[in-house]
């Protein structure tokens, strides 16, 4: 086994070299029948995404394989400045990358969850066309269950990176489901339009829209299809709103203390979430105070983005060390693997010689009598077997360790079981 | 053996208890699972020690009567299983598992458990009273746990530190709801259960004695629930007012709990 992946992503390459690369999902499925026709590959696999291009095979035994050629050749590509924004990995620094990949640690969002599907659409495409069979199938559904590890154990995908996202999760964490919300947008201005939208795709039933020209609040109530208010009205209808964004240029607070005691004795004391985006704000800190209001300001909402941030990068340190361990996991797990089908051709191997050697002998002994011929089966076998027990509990020690595969040639060459693993490896490949 | 049963049941729920004093801190999946993993088997232990000591005493209101920690305790975990159900979610567990560990504790520790002994003793009516009661109890302590979670989440939503301590607890309207609908469902158990006390009482000794402190206690705590009920439902009180509302009544539970051990109609010495 011997993995090998090329690739560019965000780091690496501009955007006007990964454009170059990127291959369309309708070619797809022919570039991966492409990869695994180039000499030395044997099983191959493209994710092509808006921020990446990777190249991800498995080596036919102990070569490697020439990806870049391949890459040059696929693109018709001569210049030699694709190199240095090409990285690659082999054995078990390709197995982390995958890992990483799926789990979207190496994503420009850490933790965005698109990666994810992308790569196993990639997977799906490859797999259709039968480039992926034996080994890079375990490798990349290891990898989904790695990715699953990280979500669930981790909490790199859970926070939200933007105002608005942020102010969603706020809803959420104050109402649970959104549903049946009604939201009240006080004042117009891109970013809070934003956040009502945003709450709105979250479940939020309805809009009411004030403005200090009553117009504008007409045609943004049409634009969200919500009721405009007359700005004279606010006081009096805004405890109809769960919650209430605010981004009015007024000087002074329009929401004050007492107004929020007000909301709050009409609403039965039902909570209330203030997202107000103004500078300078349009509502008074005190009432964060009340019992049941809960006031956030553009420097909240900003922090939280930023803790959310920080957090993000907490969360992935950790599931770095779930990555790692997961590959230490995997490589011991396809070494194991590796070792068996040498086992299996060693032991018919010497079967077969055993074979024809009862066969030989068997003309000059003459007729032999049932104990006769099973005291020669006993015998036969158990020299054979004690033969084969030395080699046998070799490899299986050496799957563990990281020489593995050169113990494995040895035993190959010393037994001269080069053909028959080659017929083998490609029998299982039709199997599956 | 039924005791036996109880501690294996005791076992489990100090994992829970454990779940409790982690998540104050840091918040784990893992440790949620095992958690409630552990909570399923205390329980299925704990109902074994149950139905035990129902076949022990030959008769289940004496056997309800004897364990009467421990079925209390049993209740509260069937309310926090069934709140999971609905609202997935553990974090009242942050309380009722040190609860219930303390109460099976109790339980399973005690020597000498109350004597039950009047021969003309309507054990229907007694079997209703112990077992509406505890059903109100066990809600009234999840309302209880409900509030105090909403407390700790506005303080967090307030701090403007969302992401911090005990992120994962439920939404502030839900932790509402799980609070309310454990208060609504659990009033009239409760009140249901102090008529079938009162049938007894004056079944048993021919009048109810309004002097005995267990009997005023109750009342007490009867009346405590009630004004949370109204207060809530026509005032919409939550938060801080709602908390102490909860504070009070709880506290009025327990020492209500506590005067079997000081009053005279709930001794049930053997006369």
């Amino acid at each position: 086994m011997r993995f090998q992946l090329i690739g560019v992503n965000h780091n690496t390459a501009p955007v006007e070299v990964r454009e170059r690369l990127a291959i369309p999902e309708s070619r797809l499925p022919e570039a991966c029948k492409k990869l695994t026709e180039f000499p030395g590959i044997d099983e191959g696999m493209i994710l092509s995404t808006c921020n990446r291009v990777e190249i991800l095979a498995n080596t036919k035994n102990g070569s490697g394989a020439d990806l870049r050629a391949f890459l040059r050749n696929y693109f018709q590509l001569h210049d030699a400045d694709l190199d240095k924004h090409l990285y690659e990995y082999r054995e078990q620094d390709a197995v982390r990358h995958v890992f990483r990949v799926a789990s979207s640690l190496d994503s420009m969002v850490v933790g965005e969850p698109q990666i994810l599907g992308q790569v196993k659409e990639a997977y799906a495409t490859a797999r259709a066309v039968g480039a992926v069979r034996a080994q890079l199938d375990q490798l990349v559904t290891r990898a989904f269950a790695v990715a699953k590890r990280v979500r669930t154990e981790t909490a790199v995908g859970s926070s939200s990176v933007s105002i608005a996202s942020v102010a969603v999760d706020l809803a959420k964490k104050i109402f649970g489901n959104l549903a049946g919300k009604q939201v009240f947008l006080v004042g117009a201005g891109k970013m809070s339009e934003l956040a009502a939208r945003h709450l709105m795709a979250h479940g939020c039933a309805s809009i009411f829209v004030a403005n200090r020209t009553y117009e504008r609040a007409v045609s943004l109530a049409y634009k969200f299809k919500g009721q405009a208010i007359h700005f004279e009205d606010l006081h009096k209808t805004c405890d109809r709103a769960d919650i209430v964004i605010t981004s009015t240029g007024a000087p002074h607070a329009i929401f004050r203390r007492e107004h929020g005691e007000l909301f709050l004795s009409r609403r039965k004391n039902r909570p209330m979430f203030f997202i107000d985006i103004a500078v300078p704000r349009d509502v008074d800190p005190a009432m964060n105070k009340l019992d049941g209001i809960f006031v956030y300001d553009i420097d909240d909402l900003q922090q939280a983005v930023a803790s959310h941030v920080a957090d993000r990068r907490k969360e992935a340190e950790r599931a770095e060390a779930i990555v790692t361990v997961e590959v230490e996991r995997f490589q011991a797990r396809i070494q194991t693997l590796d070792v068996v089908p040498t086992i299996v051709s060693l032991q018919d191997h010497l079967e077969t010689i055993r074979q024809a050697e009862i066969d030989r002998v068997r003309g000059r002994l003459g007729p032999m009598t049932p104990d006769q011929e099973l005291a020669v089966e006993a015998l036969t076998r158990g020299i054979v077997n004690k033969i084969m027990h030395t080699p046998i509990s070799a490899l299986k020690s050496a799957a563990r360790e990281p020489e593995a595969t050169t113990v494995i040639d040895l035993v190959r060459r010393l037994f001269n079981l080069q053909e028959k693993r080659a017929a083998k490896s490609g029998g299982s490949g039709e199997s599956n | 053996m039924s005791i036996f049963w109880l501690r294996v049941a005791l076992g489990f729920y100090g994992v829970g208890l454990l779940y409790a004093l982690v998540a104050l801190t840091r918040t784990s999946e893992l440790l949620n699972r095992v958690a409630l993993h552990a909570a399923y088997l205390g329980m299925v232990f704990h109902l074994v020690s149950l139905t035990e000591g129902v076949f022990l005493a030959d008769h289940v209101t004496f056997a309800m009567v004897h364990n009467s920690e421990s079925l209390l305790a049993f209740l509260i975990m069937a309310v926090f299983m069934i709140t999971y159900l609905i609202y997935q979610t553990t974090s009242p567990g942050i309380i009722v598992f040190p609860l219930v560990f303390l109460l099976t504790f109790m339980a399973a520790t005690r020597q000498q458990p109350f004597l039950l002994m009047s021969p003309g003793l309507r054990t229907s009516w007694l079997f209703a009273h112990i077992g509406l009661i505890f059903t109100g109890y066990a809600a009234l302590i999840l309302s209880f746990c409900a509030s105090v979670l909403y407390l700790i989440q506005q303080h967090s939503l307030k701090a403007k530190r969302p992401n911090g301590i005990l992120s994962r607890l439920p939404a502030l309207e839900d932790i509402d709801q799980i609070g309310y609908r454990a208060l609504l469902l659990g009033f009239p158990f409760m009140t249901l259960g102090l008529i079938a006390g009162s049938v007894v009482a004056q079944s048993t000794y021919g009048r109810i004695d309004v002097q005995d402190p267990k009997i005023l206690l109750s009342l007490l705590m009867w009346a405590v629930y009630l004004v949370m009920v109204y207060t809530r439902w026509i005032a919409g009180w939550r938060g801080r007012k709602a908390a102490v509302m909860a504070s009070l009544a709880f506290a009025a539970a327990v020492v209500a709990w506590a005067a079997n051990y000081f009053s005279s109609i709930h001794r049930f010495v053997s006369s």
